[in-house]
């Protein structure tokens, strides 16, 4: 038996051995010398692996009792991580060996992160769940203070920390309250004690706490408050990596946690979740309007984009879950995309993040600013760039399960948005004349930011295969 | 030939690619090609779409030269045009080779100007051929980013304001509209517009939050597409981004946006609040009546007291968008005709007052009327032309202009007799201020100083206005050549909309003798 669990859970053995051995290694011989090569060897190992998963894996396979579940949902969420962590690796590597911040230990953390990451969506249990979640946030919590010299870093990371573990705090409470009235921590044994419509009240009680705790991790109102100060603070690169990978695991766990646990009571949290959905997309649009520091800005954004994604899980169908990993997905791939810009944005050698410093950037980079000016118009969701295509999916799902109010409200709220990317394009393309920013030679950042706005322009032809994965992948969670 | 409609669309977007990809620096001769690669791809489009035209057969009221391929998420890439469509997509590449030459004195950022101009021709052409909501959708709502970029960049002094307000304005009437498209794809199943189109969507009154919306599903879906089309006309008193827009955008970007953008909201009535949600429409007639008229008063009567010459010939812009309103809910054969055929001449005519105003501002680099007068003396070709224009604006019999005019009033006559009499009232006033206006700028004594050196028009300038002048005197004579074209698809387009009602109608008095 335990080989064949063991089989099952082969690409996370792989990655932590891998993590292991790397930290092991660099430690007694190079350092941080080995930093660099560590960095693209890592994004490598993570690449092969998610090819791994994505073309071999098939069928549903559960470990351990049910303590993990391997199908077709949980490889797509970790095929995304996993190149997502890749291709954030690759864009750092430059930008932190210049600035002197490139430590061995930074492929390292993401790696473990990761490996939680992947263990967090395929938990099938609440105890494999929380391991899962602690691994992720205690790699992120030390990447968020990697610059150890900075005030900001620093208190990103602590400040990270202190609401993480409150957060923590309350998705355990939560998963006691769920043991002591489902009698079990199995996914599939709550399911049963949840029973088909109606629950104990104790397990609601559980149910409302592990909700906050999760929104807590994908950063929803109210439990978003975090959020700008990590993204300000940390590094750059990193805060590439809270944009993307986390926030892919933190919704994929919810789902899973959703429909999962809670299949039987959909109405109940569907409630929740909208609300939380309405309150993030409505916070992120307005708040976002006065932010000067872009990083803030993306912030706000994320926020409000994961009250989109919220939608499609708070429709409790299979058609809710496929347009949530679809919106997740093209997420992922502009927040890349307009990383790899912020990265870029230099001044005299020092990194800008001043909106107001891309001062007529259209005409001293005409091609970087079309690129920049493809993704903001995608992410605030203005056909024919694919940002669009992934709120259609979300609504679609919802007005299908007649939340009528819901996707009203979100309409609302997308108009008020495009308000600040379209001043992040009026200042590229409208400006004063005057000084603009500089841009680093890294061809990487170039590669991403092109490759990113192509896909986002390109997308729409096909959406690139990504739909079947995704339907397959949601029917998988919802039966 | 089966894919004659996407080659017509993407002809422009083609050559925008290869300008974007293979067109480098910012010199004169760079600038030289972009300027004549944009005017070989739009006379290419007119050319090829000149094909359309030959090969329509207007007695088939159903969609011609159907192209249909599968696309994602359920919905399908379909293109077709009706006799209702097939006119805007002529207009729109008739103008565009205009529009391309008018920008002729454009000297910064050519190129980039240049790819604004042929992305937004493809945009504005799939609008108009769209089969598929989304598609459809997706054209509509794309046009607004060059747009914005277009009015931002080449705009005048107060640009930021006026692009941001043209932006979010149409934006949020746009994303109402959305959110209606995907009701609609829930309740029938499809994105198909021809299928849409022979779908009746529910019209059983209901009680949302204790109010009783009469037409139920299909006034709210009409409401949400009006909230969309609105904006667009622009109707009155969701109007106000158009006099800013017009006066910020660059001569050539208000010829677009007066001669095509604006009739993509007559266009969508058209196509999809009167076949679709008949009983809908036929609930809020009245109130599109009156805001249609109260659009023809209130802004002659503002036109009247502008005294920037765009802004003036913007509200003239939006009192005529007034009669098409009119003309399309008075859900006639004559209104309809009248709306249709007032959308084609206004897009010449008022496309025309646009580049006059443009021929003077290019030299004095003002709009202010009062900068102006006695322009007849050493301009009398540019004398002529813009009274010709002016005449047409009024409604001259003879131009165009009277043609749409008078059948919009009789067609509305006949339905409301009022409305009509009010209507008829905004004939005067615009003959007022078009009139007031052609005086001020170019007769009386020519006293101001600065104007003593002024230019009559080149040749280049005459050359884009000849056409213009054989359209809107050909149409004015010869109407039958829209009519032709357009009649056999109103008329069954009314049949439908007639039918759609009377069965709505009977199924209410089912249900109250129940």
């Amino acid at each position: 038996m335990i080989q064949a669990d063991l089989n099952i859970i082969l690409p996370e053995i792989v990655l932590s051995v891998f993590a292991m051995s790397a930290l092991v290694g660099t430690v007694y011989t190079a350092k941080d010398r080995a930093a660099g090569l560590l960095t693209w060897v890592t994004a490598g190992v993570l690449a092969l692996v998610a090819l791994w998963i994505g073309l071999t894996g098939e069928g549903v396979n559960v470990a351990f009792g049910g303590m993990f579940h391997d199908d077709a949902f949980a490889r797509f969420a970790k095929v995304t991580i996993l190149l997502s962590a890749a291709v954030v690796l690759v864009m750092s590597q430059d930008y932190m060996a210049r600035r002197g911040m490139l430590r061995f230990e930074y492929p390292v953390l993401v790696t473990l992160s990761a490996v939680g990451m992947m263990m967090m969506v395929s938990a099938g249990d609440l105890i494999a769940l929380y391991m899962g979640l602690e691994l992720q946030s205690l790699a992120l919590y030390v990447v968020a203070s990697l610059r150890r010299d900075s005030m900001k870093s620093t208190e990103a990371g602590l400040k990270y920390f202190i609401l993480g573990a409150l957060s923590s705090g309350l998705l355990l409470y939560g998963a006691s309250l769920i043991y002591g009235f489902a009698g079990t921590t199995l996914f599939s044994g709550i399911i049963g004690a949840a029973g088909d419509g109606q629950a104990p009240l104790g397990l609601l009680f559980g149910l409302v706490f592990m909700i906050a705790g999760l929104a807590f991790k994908v950063s929803a109102v109210p439990f978003h408050m975090w959020t700008p100060d990590v993204y300000e603070g940390s590094p750059t690169p990193v805060t590439a990596f809270f944009a993307t990978a986390p926030k892919v695991a933190a919704m994929a766990l919810f789902a899973r946690v959703m429909h999962d646990a809670f299949g039987g009571v959909s109405n109940d949290w569907g409630q929740i979740v909208s609300l939380l959905a309405v309150l993030s997309m409505f916070l992120g649009a307005i708040a976002a309007i006065g932010q000067t520091n872009i990083k803030r800005l993306m912030a706000f954004s994320s926020i409000a984009h994961m009250g989109y994604a919220m939608i499609g899980l708070a429709a409790g169908t299979a058609l809710g879950v496929e347009a949530m990993l679809i919106y997740m997905a093209i997420y992922v791939t502009m927040n890349i995309g307009t990383f790899a810009f912020i990265m870029s944005m230099e001044k005299d050698g020092k990194p800008v993040t001043d909106i107001s410093a891309l001062n007529m950037y259209a005409k001293r980079e005409p091609g970087r600013a079309l690129a920049m000016l493809v993704l903001m118009f995608s992410l605030a969701g203005v056909p024919p760039m694919l940002g669009f295509f992934a709120k259609l999916g979300v609504w679609r799902a919802a007005l299908d399960a007649d939340m009528v109010w819901l996707v009203v409200a979100s309409a609302v709220a997308s108009a008020i948005g495009a308000f600040y990317y379209l001043r992040i394009v009026y200042y590229m393309y409208f400006g004063e004349e005057g000084e603009t920013l500089e841009t680093g030679r890294a061809p990487v950042l170039w590669v991403c930011l092109m490759g990113s706005a192509a896909v986002m322009v390109l997308g729409i032809i096909n959406l690139f295969g990504i739909e079947g994965a995704a339907a397959a992948a949601a029917a998988t969670l919802v039966n | 030939m089966d894919n004659l409609l996407s080659i017509v669309t993407f002809i422009p977007a083609l050559a925008a690619a290869i300008l974007a990809i293979f067109l480098r620096g910012e010199d004169a001769a760079a600038q030289r090609n972009a300027k004549w690669l944009a005017m070989i791809a739009t006379s290419v489009t007119f050319l090829v779409s000149l094909f359309i035209l030959a090969q329509f057969d207007p007695a088939d009221t159903g969609f011609q030269f159907v192209e249909e391929r599968d696309w994602l998420m359920g919905m399908t890439y379909k293109m077709g045009v009706d006799g209702i469509s097939v006119l805007f997509v002529l207009l729109t590449t008739f103008m565009m080779p205009l529009v391309i030459a008018a920008s002729w004195n454009v000297n910064s950022r050519v190129k980039e100007y240049m790819i604004a101009f042929l992305v937004l021709e493809t945009l504005m052409l799939g609008v108009f051929m769209a089969l598929d909501l989304v598609l459809f959708y997706l054209f509509f709502e794309a046009g607004l980013i060059p747009m914005f970029l277009i009015i931002g960049i080449w705009g005048g002094k107060n640009r930021i304001y006026a692009s941001f307000k043209f932006f979010l304005y149409t934006f949020l009437g746009s994303v109402l509209m959305l959110v209606a498209m995907v009701a609609m794809y829930a309740d029938a199943g499809t994105t198909d517009i021809p299928t849409l189109m022979r779908h009746s969507f529910g019209s059983e009154t209901f009680s949302v939050l204790g109010i009783q919306v009469v037409g139920g599903l299909q006034t709210l879906l009409f409401l949400a597409f009006f909230a969309s089309f609105a904006v667009k006309m622009p109707m009155w008193p969701v109007h106000t981004w158009l006099p800013d827009a017009h006066v910020q955008a660059p001569t050539a970007g208000s010829v677009v946006l007066a001669a095509i953008l604006l009739k993509m909201g007559g266009y969508g009535f058209l196509r999809f609040s009167l076949p679709m949600f008949p009983v809908g429409a036929d609930v809020l007639t009245p109130l599109v009546l009156w805001m249609s008229v109260i659009a023809i008063v209130y802004t002659s009567l503002v036109a009247l007291v502008q005294e920037d010459m765009k802004k003036l010939i913007a509200y003239s812009s939006v009192a005529h968008m007034g009669y098409v309103t009119m003309g399309i809910f008075a859900a006639n054969q004559q209104g309809i005709d009248g709306a249709i055929f007032q959308m084609i001449s206004h897009g010449f005519i008022s496309g025309a007052l646009f580049l006059c105003v443009g021929v003077i501002y290019d030299r004095m680099h003002t709009r202010e009327i009062d900068a102006y007068g006695g322009l007849v003396n050493r301009m009398p070709a540019y004398a002529l032309i813009f009274m010709f224009f002016t005449m047409a604006n009024v409604g001259l019999p003879g131009t165009s202009g009277f043609v749409g005019e008078f059948l919009t009033l009789m067609g509305i006559f006949q339905v409301n007799t009022w409305v009509a009499a009010v209507a008829a009232s905004g004939v005067i006033l615009s003959a007022a201020y078009a009139l007031w206006l052609y005086r001020r700028v170019v007769l009386g004594d020519l006293i101001k100083e600065s104007l003593k050196t002024i230019s009559d028009m080149t040749r280049r300038e005459k050359a884009i206005f000849a056409p213009l002048i054989f359209m809107t005197l050909w149409l004015g004579v010869y109407p039958a050549a829209v009519t032709d074209i357009i009649g056999p698809s109103v008329e069954a387009l009314i049949q439908n909309y007639d039918m759609a009602l009377a069965d709505g109608a009977s199924a209410t008095q089912v249900a109250a003798a129940e």
